[in-house]
């Protein structure tokens, strides 16, 4: 036996490992793989999951928060429940979610909209740069949700000041990703596109958008996320027939469990919306990795 | 003939009694409204079928001058002429390749090459053309690649693709900024070779931007050595070596001697800079 010290030691599996004199091991050095990186991730995840519902449980068990204010993983379960009967049976609740689901779209269509044009008044022609881009800039530094007593004055309390308040909130990261997006192409295919003689026209479609495409989708769902953010908190303020003003009474009434339930359906809403945007991209930007969660990861 | 410190032999070899078919005279530029000077006065003859470089320091105004000859940035004086016609925008005789490949990544190699075709034509034109841009492909040794996205080639392979595109159109005139620099040595080396016998066939008067001195004595008729910013023309070199040039042809003892002969005056010009 020939002992080795810890640096220049044959390893097996990362542990190092005595080699008798005279032979010759099979494996001396291979990667070693992670216990986390072995099992797969839906079992990864629901053992996140199961882990945040005991710590959940335990903390209601032993009361160290309010049981009024944190209610036990099985009340907001049975209430889940109940508010999924109550949707699928059309209940009140199904007329809620719908009225939020048209705020939400509406709020979305109208910021992809206004932001994608602005968008490229700023980043296609001088006048939007040097004139418009300042003002949506100050504006952008602006606590968008405070203007939506002013939305309440002007629309009402209908559905019109949500889906305002919406698509304010939604459109600037969408006009900040045109505009960075257009400016993406680089010299040399600016160049190509000048020399073949393209007009503007061919120019911005293309070339300036489809090389723009990325971040373009990256200011569409962070435009997504939003557009839900608005029209929740305009009905928190301007009440309505809203999911937003559903939750509010429930917490007003202190039934957490049920504002826990409402929010999880809220949620499944929400990545509706932001799923289509991520399969959307995948189909038109095939050729730009975009990852599994959606969040940009580019180079 | 030339602007220049050195007086130019008049041309004896045959290729260049052929008509000129670039002709510029007193093209500078400077930016900045006249205080930054770019490029100084040049005057220059491309005579039809002929291969010209162009050999310089860095930052000599190499590009700028290509970009004035292509039409795509206007001259602060003179004039270019292009087939007797004055060039005052894109021209569709002139072809052009860079030193990226510049594929766009949503288009497979086939639609990337088609896409001058495209811009200038429409698609019903593009669709017609098919045929030959795919037999282009095959030419440049991309049979087959029709359907395959940029992302799934190699440097070498997209360059190809780029001189398909650069040759749908038929230019009669090639402007090359370096176009395979961002290639290793053999390739380049192969690529070089091909664009000698598409020049050939074609009967393509050629302008290349390179800074290396072999391949500028590998490729050209005459090599134009320029000074560093702001750029101006030293002195045409003119290699009498015959065509079609061949690899081996680098070993030769002459051809040393034009490399070492434009490596000094690269040199001084730099000294007296």
């Amino acid at each position: 036996m020939r002992s080795f010290d810890a640096e220049t030691a044959p390893r097996v599996l990362g542990r190092p490992v005595t080699v008798e004199a005279g032979t010759f091991p099979e494996t001396v050095w291979s990667e070693q793989v992670a216990w986390i990186d072995r099992i797969p991730r839906v079992v990864a995840m629901a053992g996140l999951l199961f882990a945040v519902l005991v710590v959940w449980w335990a903390v209601h068990h032993f009361e160290v928060a309010s049981r009024i204010i944190l209610p036990s993983p099985a009340e907001v379960g049975r209430d889940i429940v109940f508010v999924g009967k109550n949707i699928l049976t059309g209940g009140y609740m199904l007329s809620a979610l719908w009225t939020t689901t048209k705020e939400v779209l509406w709020g979305f269509f109208f910021a992809v909209a206004i932001g994608f044009s602005l968008g490229v008044l700023v980043g296609e022609t001088s006048f939007g740069e040097r004139a418009v881009l300042p003002y949506l800039v100050a504006i952008d530094t602006m606590p968008k949700v405070a203007f939506a007593p002013l939305f309440l004055a002007w629309l009402g309390f209908g559905i019109a000041s949500k889906v305002a308040l919406a698509a304010f909130i939604a459109t600037f990261p969408i006009v900040v990703g045109t505009a960075a997006g257009l400016h993406a192409a680089d010299e040399n295919a600016r160049m190509l596109f000048r020399t073949l003689g393209a007009s503007r026209w061919q120019t911005l479609f293309r070339m300036k958008i489809p090389t723009g495409l990325p971040q373009i989708f990256t200011g569409l769902k962070i435009g997504a996320v939003g557009v839900m953010a608005g029209a929740i908190t305009a009905e928190f303020l301007g009440g309505g027939k809203g999911f937003g003003e559903l939750i509010r009474v429930a917490a007003s009434q202190l039934q957490t469990p049920r504002v826990f339930s409402l929010i999880l359906y809220l949620s499944v809403l929400g990545f509706l919306v932001f799923w289509t945007v991520v399969v959307l991209e995948r189909k038109l930007v095939f050729w730009h990795r975009a990852s599994v969660t959606g969040i940009d990861d580019r180079r | 003939m030339m602007q220049s410190a050195t007086p130019v032999a008049e041309q004896t070899v045959g290729r260049s009694l052929a008509r000129p078919v670039y002709q510029l005279r007193n093209v500078s530029k400077s930016f900045g409204f006249g205080r930054i000077r770019a490029l100084d006065p040049v005057d220059l003859d491309l005579r039809e079928g002929s291969f010209s470089s162009v050999i310089g320091p860095s930052g000599c105004g190499k590009s700028t001058l290509l970009k004035i000859m292509a039409g795509v940035t206007p001259p602060s004086t003179g004039s270019v002429i292009l087939d007797g016609k004055p060039v005052l925008g894109a021209r569709r005789e002139i072809g052009m390749m860079y030193q990226q490949a510049t594929l766009f990544p949503w288009l497979t190699a086939l639609d990337n090459v088609l896409l001058p075709i495209r811009i200038r034509d429409g698609r019903a034109a593009a669709e017609a053309r098919r045929k030959e841009a795919q037999d282009l492909l095959e030419l440049v040794g991309l049979k087959g690649f029709d359907k395959v996205y940029p992302r799934q080639l190699s440097g070498g392979m997209a360059q190809r693709t780029s001189i398909c595109r650069m040759l749908i159109t038929e230019p009669q005139v090639l402007l090359l900024d370096e176009p395979f620099s961002a290639l290793d040595e053999l390739a380049r080396d192969f690529m070089n070779i091909e664009l000698q016998r598409i020049c050939l066939s074609r009967n393509a008067t050629a302008f290349l931007i390179t800074h290396s001195i072999p391949e500028a004595v590998l490729l050209s008729d005459v090599v134009y050595i320029m000074s560093p910013r702001p750029g101006k023309f030293l002195e045409a070199v003119h290699i009498d070596l015959p065509r079609p040039r061949t690899l081996e042809m680098m070993t030769a003892p002459e051809f040393g001697e034009y490399v070492r002969y434009i490596r000094s005056r690269l040199d001084e010009g730099a000294v007296t800079a």
